[in-house]
């Protein structure tokens, strides 16, 4: 993916304005940092990008080799994770990330499950059911989930929340390397996460 | 997609509802115990049924309608599961919905041929239920659960988002059901009554072009019911 553009993207609920008239174009190796307070809508734009939520007016495209995809076409080069990204807790670690390898079609042998859950510091963990991990490992599995398919675009909401220090670390790790092949949009109040931003983008409450 | 990668997915979601549902077993608790208490409290009720000529299309009638309430409770799971417990989102962005709507059909298929069996059985046993033609009967039986599986897998991802989604799923597949359930009835009847395949096959041919009607609409509308 060349480039995502988003264009004039309004969003209300019922009454209410949530996103008015966003428009922006990040291009592969950019990261596009989303901020504003509580409620501002940068989840709902995320979720937009990625085509699980229908804004109200305006369009999303993901350009590639010149031509145009909607995001609902693109959902194969996409990874998101946010808090409330939810996997299946009666399924272990390592059998959440084959099942979702197995059905995105893509070609991903169990040692390297393995290596990516001791990528995200699930090390020896990916055998024990969802249902036991803490707050924290689930997060560390919803980048796994993310980065599976090695997607050109990574969509990060709250990245680094329920993560202990080792986890900016990780997180950090993850935005270098996707800079090397596609384009990174995070959703974030954390101002240590403002440092990655190529283009900042600051919703207002309303606006 | 390539139909290989979309028979890859849609195993996969076959194998991973197959391993949740062994792992918490809460469809097949909830399936099997309304099927022995309703095949009991039938027995019990009604005692010993006399021979007449309408002995079979009872037997008939109060077998499928056990059967269709006991898949009540269990086809809408499926989907109802996900949003429950906010995995559709993972699935929505990985799966494609083709994949998505067979993976739910076949695992459907599979736990409601597992209920038609116990289903039956009990019936034979408990109401004393004879099937004069148990080949024809079993093909009847095949025939019934594969058309209520596709006509209630779509309408269970219709109402899987809303509030009083048990209400709904019967309220809006009873008026679908209602042409299989007849014929369902009547083709079993015959078959309790000993007719061949010349008197049965009608009803059988009826509900698997019912089943494939439904299956062909079904994978037509399915992408934008999962979407929206």
């Amino acid at each position: 993916m060349q480039a995502l553009e988003l264009e004039q993207i309004t969003l209300d609920y019922g009454a209410r304005r949530v996103l008015y008239d966003v428009s922006v174009t990040v291009h592969t190796g950019q990261v596009l940092v989303v901020t504003g307070r509580n409620g501002s809508g940068k989840s709902t734009l995320l979720r937009v990008i990625c085509a699980l939520q229908r804004q109200t007016s305006g369009e999303v495209w993901c350009h590639v080799d010149g031509v145009r995809h909607s995001p609902l076409a693109m959902r194969a080069a996409m990874g998101w994770m946010a808090p409330d990204l939810m996997l299946y807790r009666e399924l272990t670690g390592h059998e959440n990330l084959r099942f979702f390898a197995d059905v995105r079609g893509a070609t991903v042998s169990d040692a390297q499950i393995s290596a990516l859950l001791a990528e995200v510091g699930l090390a020896g963990r990916g055998g024990d059911l969802l249902a036991t991990y803490s707050s924290g490992m689930t997060h560390r599995l919803r980048y796994a989930y993310a980065l599976l398919h090695q997607p050109s675009l990574l969509l990060l909401d709250e990245p680094s929340v329920m993560l202990d220090s080792s986890g900016h670390e990780l997180l950090e790790r993850v935005v270098e390397r996707q800079r090397g092949h596609g384009i990174t949009v995070i959703a974030t109040n954390d101002p240590r996460e403002q440092r990655f931003a190529d283009l900042l983008m600051r919703l207002e409450v309303g606006a | 997609m390539n139909p290989g990668n979309l028979w890859q997915a849609t195993r996969a979601i076959v194998r991973r509802e197959a391993q949740s549902e062994l792992r918490n077993r809460q469809a097949l608790n909830a399936v099997a115990l309304f099927a022995v208490c309703s095949v009991v409290a039938v027995s019990l009720g009604l005692g010993p049924l006399n021979r007449s000529a309408e002995l079979p299309l009872i037997h008939a009638a109060l077998l499928w309608i056990i059967l269709l309430f006991a898949a009540f409770t269990a086809l809408a799971r499926v989907f109802v599961v996900e949003e429950e417990q906010r995995t559709a989102a993972a699935l929505r962005l990985a799966a494609p919905p083709h994949a998505v709507y067979l993976g739910k059909l076949l695992f459907n298929l599979m736990l409601l041929v597992g209920l038609a069996v116990l289903v039956a059985l009990l019936t034979i046993v408990l109401l004393r239920m004879q099937v004069k033609n148990p080949s024809l009967f079993a093909v009847v039986l095949a025939s019934g659960v594969l058309a209520l599986v596709a006509g209630t897998t779509l309408v269970a991802a219709i109402i899987a988002r809303s509030a009083a989604r048990g209400a709904l799923f019967a309220v809006l597949s009873l008026p679908i059901l209602i042409p299989m359930l007849v014929t369902a009835v009547r083709g079993t009847a015959l078959t309790l009554a000993g007719s061949g395949w010349d008197r049965v096959n009608y009803p059988v041919m009826t509900l698997i072009a019912y089943a494939v009607a439904m299956l062909v609409t079904s994978l037509f509308l399915f992408a934008t019911v999962w979407e929206s």
